[in-house]
């Protein structure tokens, strides 16, 4: 078994909001990322797939064909995206680093070769501040 | 040859904005900003490096109190830039597209105001890792 990672950037804007919550009380929970007018970020998208080596070619899966996968699966929807708006699979959900995560692990699980899993997405909303998503 | 020191203060802040020319239609807009254009904005990690260059002090020995830059910054120029929309928030960017470029040259001039004449000042911006900017330009 062995494991293997694509790293991939997008940036956008976005904003921590609850709409069933008042106006004060997501900015008292949520502080300045509640600013109704967005803020934004360069996230950095490490995405890891897990399985056994082709014999023939020595490749767990063609790198290549996982950034194309990722790019057409993700990237395009949200880089210099507003992610609260302008991206279908984000719509009437929290627009926080922790979700983004898993629904990007979403896009991307059902897309994948027999015999190559998903193993995790970890992404970086910031350069000190990522979460990890193993799919449990 | 003289004492002159470089000192640096490396701060960040996060921030929504667009490219946009209002006084160009929604083609020219799209043509030249691309998808940095979108109205529903999009945003950075921005990384602000500020260069003061002068000679260290006889009595302390500092070119400037790092703590004491550092508060102007986090005072002057990260309580208006932090977590905002630059285009929406910020009176500077009203009538001014904020590229990174325009972004440097305010941060320069609101902290120039701010600091002794004789040290030299310089603004390094990251927009992304691998896009950044320098003003002024030496």
């Amino acid at each position: 078994m062995v494991y293997l990672t694509r790293l991939e950037h997008f940036n956008a804007a976005h904003k921590l909001y609850n709409p069933a919550w008042s106006q004060e009380k997501n900015e008292e929970f949520f502080g300045v990322c509640a600013n109704e007018n967005w803020h934004g970020h360069n996230f950095e998208l490490y995405t890891t797939i897990k399985g056994n080596i082709d014999t023939e070619t020595g490749f767990l899966y063609d790198v290549k064909k996982l950034s194309k996968l990722i790019q057409e699966k993700v990237i395009k929807k949200l880089d210099h995206k507003n992610l609260n708006m302008d991206v279908d699979f984000l719509q009437g959900k929290m627009c926080s680093t922790e979700v983004l995560a898993i629904e990007i692990w979403k896009q991307l699980q059902n897309h994948l070769p027999s015999g190559v899993q998903l193993h995790c997405i970890k992404l970086y909303e910031t350069p000190r501040i990522y979460v990890e998503y193993f799919g449990e | 040859m003289n004492n002159k020191v470089a000192v640096y203060r490396k701060e960040h802040f996060n921030a929504a904005h667009r490219l946009h020319n209002s006084k160009w239609d929604e083609n020219t807009n799209t043509s030249v900003f691309g998808k940095c254009n979108n109205p529903n904005f999009h945003g950075h990690n921005y990384e602000l490096i500020v260069k003061v260059v002068g000679e260290p002090d006889v009595e302390t020995g500092f070119v400037i109190d790092l703590k004491i830059l550092s508060e102007l910054i986090e005072e002057n120029v990260l309580k208006k830039l932090d977590h905002k929309n630059l285009n929406l928030d910020v009176k500077e960017f009203e009538n001014l597209n904020p590229t990174a470029e325009n972004i440097a040259i305010v941060i320069y001039k609101i902290l120039r105001e701010k600091m002794d004449p004789a040290l030299d000042l310089q603004v390094r911006l990251y927009e992304t890792e691998r896009n950044f900017v320098e003003y002024p330009h030496v």
